[in-house]
């Protein structure tokens, strides 16, 4: 991955950054230029919980390269406590102990890594509590 | 806006054709497809091809398909919207000769998955490649997440998800262009190499080479050739979030329902009326939720619906008489035009084996990514 591209997406990866619409209240992760609930443009900065729960879950099996190293591994949606939804591993923890509503807490980790001579890939991922 | 129709049509086998390259496959299907309609000439032609450039490492693909084809000077576009690419080509064909501006034309789609390329990756980039394939999801994943929050939501089974597969590969044993004309069974399916749980490889369409082309005409043009006239009654297209998680409902398939929606009321027609319809089961959950924002069944019910044969080639709404894109394959960019295939030949009574009885109108319904885009189509038979 280019490090440009890496490197605009550091907030939200590494610290939760997300948009809060300053019209209706909707938060956007990540941040947008229009509010995806009301049009409105202006927001103001604010942080996703870093507390969730799994809305659905999957265990993949069969990886793109980058990640072929760590099948099998879990994903899930999980939804932050101020109603945000994502897309992240759930980690620390075997494919059998996922269930639909189990809450999580987000954790910072290596996602992956581009070989010799690429980047080393950090993020967020979550843990079961 | 003009009536169109549907004058000719034409695919290549699908399957591992490695003999062939991606100019190949194409220009048989439109050869095929111009043959079938007895036209001399087209006036322009669309491509659908959702990303030749990751697969094969060739772009510009509407210029060299119409070189290819022995048409150059001709307008020649590609056309991109992931695995709906297909559906969405005909989508402007159907418009520039429903405009008035062109009397003939081709539409086309195709798709070299096999060269060698990372398909797992490459298929990817038709989610959001920062938010979701980031963190290591895969195609296979995020309908193993629609399935999940289906199973968990309405009850459907394990065996449900299955009887999509055993249906679809059912059919296409009858379909000489599929990939797979094999049979399953349920044990077979829930048996088979897990791929994101809980889909395995027997739940999911597999990675093809193919093209299918078909001719458009204007009903003026169209009346000229002598030939059986497929009406096109109604054109769909919607788009969703982005991204699965940002999805109120996980189970729900809102670009589908809206897309079916506007193609139902320009055809004025309802979901009753529809005597078949050939749809997106890139995964079994897919059809699944498909056949319910369709309309077939209610929210929820589409397992059921499944499990009691009500979609089966001898069913009141026989769904995927071709084999779908599980048993047919689905060499992605050509399967929105290849579903337009089937459906003409179904509506001809051309269609042998897995022919539908009484097939008077006909629905097809392409999707791209997760749900994020989708395109409906509806046709009949022009008395």
């Amino acid at each position: 991955m280019p490090s440009p591209r890496y490197h605009r997406e550091i907030p939200q990866r590494y610290r939760l950054e997300a948009a809060k619409c300053k019209e209706c209240g909707r938060m956007s992760f990540p941040p947008r230029r229009v509010c995806s609930n009301c049009g409105a443009r202006e927001f103001e900065m604010t942080k996703l919980s870093d507390h969730g729960k799994i809305l659905t879950y999957t265990t993949i099996r069969v990886a793109p390269k980058d990640f072929e190293n760590q099948v099998p591994y879990n994903v899930a949606i999980v939804e932050s406590e101020n109603g945000v939804r994502v897309t992240t591993q759930v980690v620390d923890c075997k494919p059998e102990d996922l269930e639909i509503g189990k809450r999580v807490k987000f954790v910072f980790r290596k996602l992956y890594s581009e070989g010799h001579t690429g980047i080393i890939c950090y993020g967020y991922k979550a843990v079961l509590i | 806006m003009r009536e169109v129709a549907v004058v000719g049509c034409g695919m290549t086998k699908f399957g591992e054709l490695w003999s062939q390259s991606l100019r190949d496959i194409f220009v048989e299907a439109a050869l095929k497809a111009i043959d079938d309609a007895h036209v001399d000439h087209i006036d322009s032609m669309y491509v659908g091809s959702m990303t030749p450039g990751l697969f094969i490492g060739q772009e510009h693909i509407g210029a060299l398909m119409a070189d290819y084809l022995g048409t150059a000077s001709i307008p020649a576009v590609r056309v991109e919207s992931a695995c709906c690419s297909g559906g969405m080509a005909m989508r402007l064909g159907y418009f520039e000769i429903a405009s008035g501006h062109s009397e003939i034309i081709l539409v086309g789609g195709v798709e070299k998955m096999t060269d060698g390329a990372d398909v797992t990756y490459a298929l990817a980039t038709a989610a959001d490649q920062e938010y979701e394939v980031y963190h290591g999801i895969t195609f296979p994943g995020l309908y193993a997440m629609i399935a999940k929050a289906h199973m968990y939501k309405y009850g459907t089974t394990r065996k449900q998800l299955a009887m999509v597969s055993v249906k679809n590969h059912h059919n296409g044993a009858f379909n000489p262009n599929a990939q797979f004309p094999g049979e399953v069974t349920v044990e077979q399916v829930i048996n088979a190499t897990m791929v994101a749980d809980p889909l395995t490889v027997l739940d999911s369409s597999p990675v093809s080479d193919g093209a299918a082309c078909v001719i458009l005409a204007s009903m003026d043009a169209a009346s000229k050739l002598q030939i059986p006239l497929i009406k096109v009654l109604g054109s769909g297209a919607a788009t969703d979030t982005f991204a699965l998680h940002a999805r109120e409902d996980i189970t729900a398939l809102k670009a589908v329902q809206l897309s079916a929606k506007a193609a139902y009321e320009m055809a004025k027609v309802m979901p009753t009326d529809i005597n078949f319809a050939e749809v997106h089961d890139c995964f079994s959950i897919a059809e699944i939720c498909i056949i319910e924002e369709l309309g077939f069944t209610d929210k929820g019910k589409g397992g059921s619906f499944t499990e009691q044969g009500r979609t089966a080639l001898e069913g009141p709404i026989p769904v995927n008489p071709s084999g779908g894109l599980k048993s047919k394959g689905h060499p992605v960019g050509a399967t929105g035009v290849a579903q337009i295939v089937e459906t003409v030949e179904q509506l001809r009574g051309a269609a042998g084996k897995r022919q539908v009885k009484n097939a008077r109108i006909g629905l097809t319904q392409n999707m791209g990514g997760s749900g994020a885009s989708s395109v409906v189509h509806i046709f009949a038979l022009q008395k």
